[in-house]
């Protein structure tokens, strides 16, 4: 396998360190490193930060089943030029990932891809229907390892079933996902429930629906003992449970999204069916609350529900339209933009909201790990210097739903390495990365 | 002025000057002949999502009186339910040379979202999007407090003025209503005061801001406000029942505390009137006794609606053709 040599960069955005590549590993760091440059691929990375590949818990890759949106192969390509070397695939493809067929076949499709590492996600409950356990255990024990059950999409409504899918997990150390919403609350919902949804006429989608379903999970996750994952918080209120909950001592994380972090629901206004996503856009005050929540780390992880959807799924009146962004390719750019540059979040709170935290969540255990000698080589060189307006259509992701789309955010990849091969070399995709493959197989 | 998609767009000066033109359309529809040549060669389409034989009608009578070609698409249940998408429907008719597009949809924002998307170069006019405006109901309503309760109800006489200091009760199923939404930004900026009265459960959360007071309590608007007009909307049945939201336990407890009868309209002040933008729901928003009497204008509300369509759409379209004027072809 070929060496590389990155150089001049600051893992963690701090001191300046070579960092030497072999093998699929971290070989050497600093002078040792810069001192075996003969024969090595030489990345220039002067002034990027070096971080651990990025993972995200939460992606949609609409494989199986919806094609004409994303594929894996198209879906991870974005990963990987967003900085990702994982992705954990959400279940609600179609078929549901909710037997250990489906999701074996989405884990081997995204290793034959190539681009990162794909670990697809269990649907809690068959069809996602909120009525019956999947076979959690038959996924957990695939080829896929499925660790994460989430119904994401939809919310596991029924507490009795929630507190069956959170004890069940404990068997293989799983977690739940949830997807916090209460249906009868949120029944026709269009929009986050305030002042502009009264203005627009647009059907309210209330703050208690999330956090009464929060408040409900963290204290089931306390009474049975079980990890509870809170997926796309959005509202100052579901911040202060998981505090509340963190202080004492139930055993929850949670996640926020570059959108929530990034936008509000006055961007509704032109009823542009890009800012329509589940849960919504909330008001200035919920984004202040939660960039506060991943500044002081009562949110745990930043993750992108990376939801592509076609043009003509978009396209449309508001009500007909379907939920959701796409993310991967913005998300570190909007954290750089909301949270590092304001001063709130350092690169190493980075690499912990957005590579450690999740990997240890999703029980990856060969991802999130230190920029350090003999650890796997999953990297990325992320330059944060100068701007880039967001071009839709010149995504790697099928789908152009970007919110960000015509903005410019701060930041780009230069490189990103999978297990010491690159991905991504001067921000474009390596093409045919399965030759490693190959040649790992060899 | 491009579209008409909401009345919070209009300025007070713009909304006079619509009212102050119905005048003039209201004045030509007195004479035998009623057809005005001003819109000859133009086309407008009805295209409607929702069943509306009224509001369609109003429009197609205002177009063809101002002597417009005029195309009803009924698209109900496009889009939403496989169908036709709202694209496709405007960029057919947008081949088809439309001038204007009246649009009725189920979806809040649909108008809003054909006169910004560029399927279509012709004019938008709004005539009722989902729960969030209804400008030219809107419209009629203000003509019709003018006509009544401005000056001495000399057409004349009012030409320029607004409504300023009048007192406005809103009544019934606010949240639901876009009737009420255009009202309240319309009212507002025409100087009236607009109270809104309805139980907790039919105000849309988040109404903070908007330019009006809030009540509960009918009995007591009625003595304090001693409103200049009340308008009475619509309240579906549907709605109390689970399925259609649990708003209110029984159309009886609505009526003893929400409807308009006789004992109630027996406190308005003398001079008041009574509106409602149709069709009634006689004996739960508003009792017979209420909807006949003299001081009742819904059947005058329907007729001014004809005159402040003419004028929304002479506006929106007559102006862009040089030479003519509605002074000329009134002549």
């Amino acid at each position: 396998m070929t060496t590389y040599l990155i150089r001049g960069g600051r893992p963690y955005g701090e001191e300046v360190a070579d960092v030497l590549v072999r093998d699929g590993v971290i070989v050497a760091l600093g002078p040792d490193a810069a001192a075996q440059v003969d024969g090595a691929v030489v990345v220039e990375a002067e002034g990027c930060v070096v971080l651990p590949g990025l993972v995200d818990l939460h992606t949609h890759l609409r494989e199986p089943g919806r094609e004409d949106a994303e594929t894996i192969e198209t879906g991870t390509r974005a990963a990987a030029l967003g900085g990702f070397t994982a992705v954990h695939a959400m279940a609600n493809t179609s078929p549901v990932a909710d037997t250990a067929g489906v999701v074996e076949q989405v884990w081997r499709i995204g290793r034959d891809s190539g681009w990162v590492d794909v670990h697809p996600v269990g649907a809690v409950s068959v069809g996602l229907a909120g009525e019956h356990l999947a076979e959690l255990g038959a996924m957990a024990d695939s080829a896929a390892h499925v660790r994460v059950f989430s119904d994401d999409g939809k919310c596991v409504h029924d507490p009795v079933l929630m507190r069956r899918a959170l004890e069940y997990v404990k068997a293989f150390d799983g977690v739940i996902a949830q997807h916090s919403q209460d249906p009868r609350l949120t029944e026709g919902s269009q929009m986050h429930e305030g002042e502009v949804s009264a203005q627009l006429g647009l059907a309210g989608w209330p703050s208690v629906a999330e956090e009464a379903i929060i408040a409900r999970d963290v204290l089931l996750a306390d009474h049975v003992g079980s990890r509870l994952h809170v997926c796309h918080l959005s509202t100052a209120g579901s911040v202060e449970i998981i505090r509340w909950a963190k202080a004492r001592g139930i055993d929850v994380t949670a996640e926020a999204t570059p959108h929530h972090l990034g936008l509000t629901d006055d961007l509704v206004r032109g009823y542009d069916p890009v800012f329509k996503v589940n849960p919504p856009l909330r008001t200035a005050a919920d984004v202040e609350a939660v960039r506060a929540g991943v500044a002081d780390g009562t949110i745990d992880i930043v993750a992108t529900d990376h939801a592509p959807h076609t043009v003509e799924d978009k396209d449309c009146e508001w009500a007909a339209a379907a939920f959701g962004m796409t993310g991967l390719e913005t998300a570190l750019p909007v954290v750089q933009l909301t949270l590092v540059d304001p001063g709130r979040l350092s690169w190493r709170d980075v690499a912990r909201t957005m590579s450690e935290a999740p990997a240890r969540i999703g029980r990856v255990t060969d991802q999130g790990r230190p920029v350090a000698v003999g650890e796997p080589a999953n990297l990325l060189v992320w330059d944060p210097r100068g701007t880039r307006v967001v071009d839709a259509a010149a995504q790697a992701t099928m789908s152009t739903n970007s919110p960000f789309r015509g903005r410019e955010l701060p930041g780009h990849t230069v490189a990103t390495f999978l297990r010491g091969r690159p991905t991504v070399l001067d921000g474009r995709l390596v093409l045919a990365p399965t030759s490693h493959l190959q040649e790992e197989e060899s | 002025m491009k579209h008409l998609l909401s009345t919070a767009d209009l300025s007070r000066d713009e909304a006079v000057l619509i009212l102050d033109t119905a005048a003039q359309m209201a004045a030509t529809q007195e004479r035998a002949i009623k057809k005005l040549p001003t819109l000859r060669g133009r086309t407008v389409v009805n295209l409607f999502y929702e069943d509306s034989t009224r509001t369609r009608i109003s429009f197609e009578t205002a177009a063809k009186r101002l002597s417009a070609d005029v195309i009803n698409f009924s698209a109900k249940g496009s889009s939403v339910s496989k169908g036709e998408s709202l694209k496709d429907t405007a960029l057919t008719l947008q081949a088809m040379g439309a001038d204007a597009v009246v649009i009725r949809h189920p979806a809040s924002g649909a108008p809003h979202t054909l006169a910004t998307s560029g399927w279509t170069q012709g004019a938008v006019l709004n005539a009722g999007d989902g729960t969030h405006q209804h400008p030219t109901q809107a419209l009629l309503d203000a003509y019709t407090m003018r006509c009544h309760l401005v000056g001495d109800s000399g057409t004349a006489e009012v030409t320029g003025r607004d409504l300023a200091g009048l007192r406005v009760a809103i009544v019934g199923d606010v949240l639901h209503s876009r009737v009420a939404r255009s009202n309240v930004d319309l009212l507002h900026t025409l100087g009236a005061d607009v109270t809104l009265v309805a139980p907790p459960t039919l105000l849309p959360v988040g109404i903070g801001p908007w330019p009006c007071r809030v009540s509960y309590d009918l009995d007591a608007v009625i003595a304090d406000e001693r409103p200049d007009a009340i308008m009475m909307l619509r309240v579906q049945r549907e709605r109390m029942s689970n399925a259609g939201g649990g708003f209110f336990p029984s159309a009886v407890e609505y009526t003893r505390r929400y409807g308009l009868d006789g004992r109630r309209m027996a406190r308005l002040p003398d001079h008041a009137i009574v509106m409602h933008p149709g069709p009634m729901n006689r004996g739960l928003e508003i009792s017979a006794t209420a909807a006949d009497s003299p001081r009742a204008v819904i059947v005058e509300q329907v007729a001014n609606g004809v005159a402040v369509r003419m004028a929304a759409l002479y506006l929106l379209l007559a102006q862009e053709t040089p030479g003519s004027t509605l002074q000329e072809d009134a002549r």
